[in-house]
């Protein structure tokens, strides 16, 4: 069972979770003036990285909050979480790499 | 209109019709489970900045802080105080809901706040008893040991995959909140979980 960190009510099950996608992707200043491709590349085109991804998370089961969480999509490890205030962690080469390790060659 | 007394003598509780079931069907021992419901309980869902002046407030008509850890429950008694989110807690309490709520929503008048009567959403099983916390563990996936799970603890969770409020009084004395259309459920599965505990009441006391 993968365990998650939230950032008010500590370590829970992943089953207590719901996954929210990509992290900072944000809402256009002005709508209206996208063109329809522009729309869609907000709507719909994420980015889909081996390694580090910045994701949006919610403790449904919980405190029901949003927050932020760094996952190795490789490893499924989480490096980080923090709040829908805060700016995104520099994840250092170090950790990146011990999620390599930790996936197993 | 009709009279409030009369209404409340005509109102049932989620676990109305489970009561001989849930005291029969507890069970006696060394690690004996006592299972019933505490019905009618006043709670109010209160939302509020912490720390703000409506907050500090809120806090004087509750007589007790609302508590800043999840987990954490303040009061005295009169009323509880629940951490349900980094703004958001519950009050237990039997104090009337209309008079509570009244007093709750003058006092952030003029603030941002969101004070809600919320009693009918969930009911209360009480789970008392040396066995206690292993019939929970059975089926809540926290760690309920007291080194992780201390006294006077709330949490959201999860019993028998459906979502509850847990609430540790004492090491003997569990609070387990479901929703009301969730409460029948939690009632059978509590009789099942603790049948391996101990001779039912109902086979002991020969009724
Ligand atoms: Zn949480």
């Amino acid at each position: 069972m993968l365990q998650i960190k939230c950032p008010w009510c500590g370590l829970r099950d992943e089953t207590e979770y719901k996954y929210g996608g990509q992290a900072h992707v944000a809402y256009p200043e002005d709508p209206a003036a996208l063109s329809d491709e522009e729309w869609a590349q907000y709507l719909f085109f994420r980015d889909n990285p081996k390694g580090p991804f910045a994701e949006r998370w919610v403790h449904s089961g919980g405190c029901r909050k949003w927050f932020n969480a760094v996952r190795d999509t490789r490893t499924y490890e989480v490096l980080a979480v923090y709040t829908n205030n805060d700016p995104r962690p520099e994840i250092s080469p170090e950790i990146t790499a011990t999620g390599v390790a930790a996936g197993g060659q | 209109m009709a009279d409030l007394t009369t209404l409340q003598g005509l109102r049932r509780s989620p676990l109305q019709d489970m009561a001989a079931e849930l005291r029969n069907g507890s069970v006696q021992g060394d690690r004996a489970v006592l299972l019933r419901e505490w019905p009618f309980l006043t709670m109010v869902n209160i939302r509020v900045e912490p720390g703000s002046e409506t907050a500090g407030r809120i806090e004087g008509v509750l007589g007790a802080s609302l508590p800043q850890q999840c987990g954490d429950v303040t009061g005295d008694g009169a009323h509880s105080v629940l951490w349900l989110g980094p703004d958001e807690w519950l009050v237990i309490s039997q104090a009337a809901p209309e008079s509570l709520v009244g007093s709750l929503q003058s006092a952030a008048e003029g603030g941002r706040a969101q004070i809600v009567d919320v009693s009918a959403n969930r009911t209360v099983v009480e789970v008392t008893g040396p066995g206690a916390r292993e019939v929970l563990e059975k089926g809540c996936p926290t760690d309920l040991h007291p080194r992780a799970f201390a006294d006077n603890t709330a949490i959201s969770t999860s019993l028998a995959r459906v979502p509850v409020l847990l609430w540790k009084v004492d090491a003997n004395t569990f609070r387990v909140m479901p929703r009301a259309s969730l409460a029948s459920y939690v009632g059978v599965w509590l009789l099942d979980a603790v049948a391996e505990f101990g001779p039912r009441a109902s086979a002991v006391e020969g009724v």
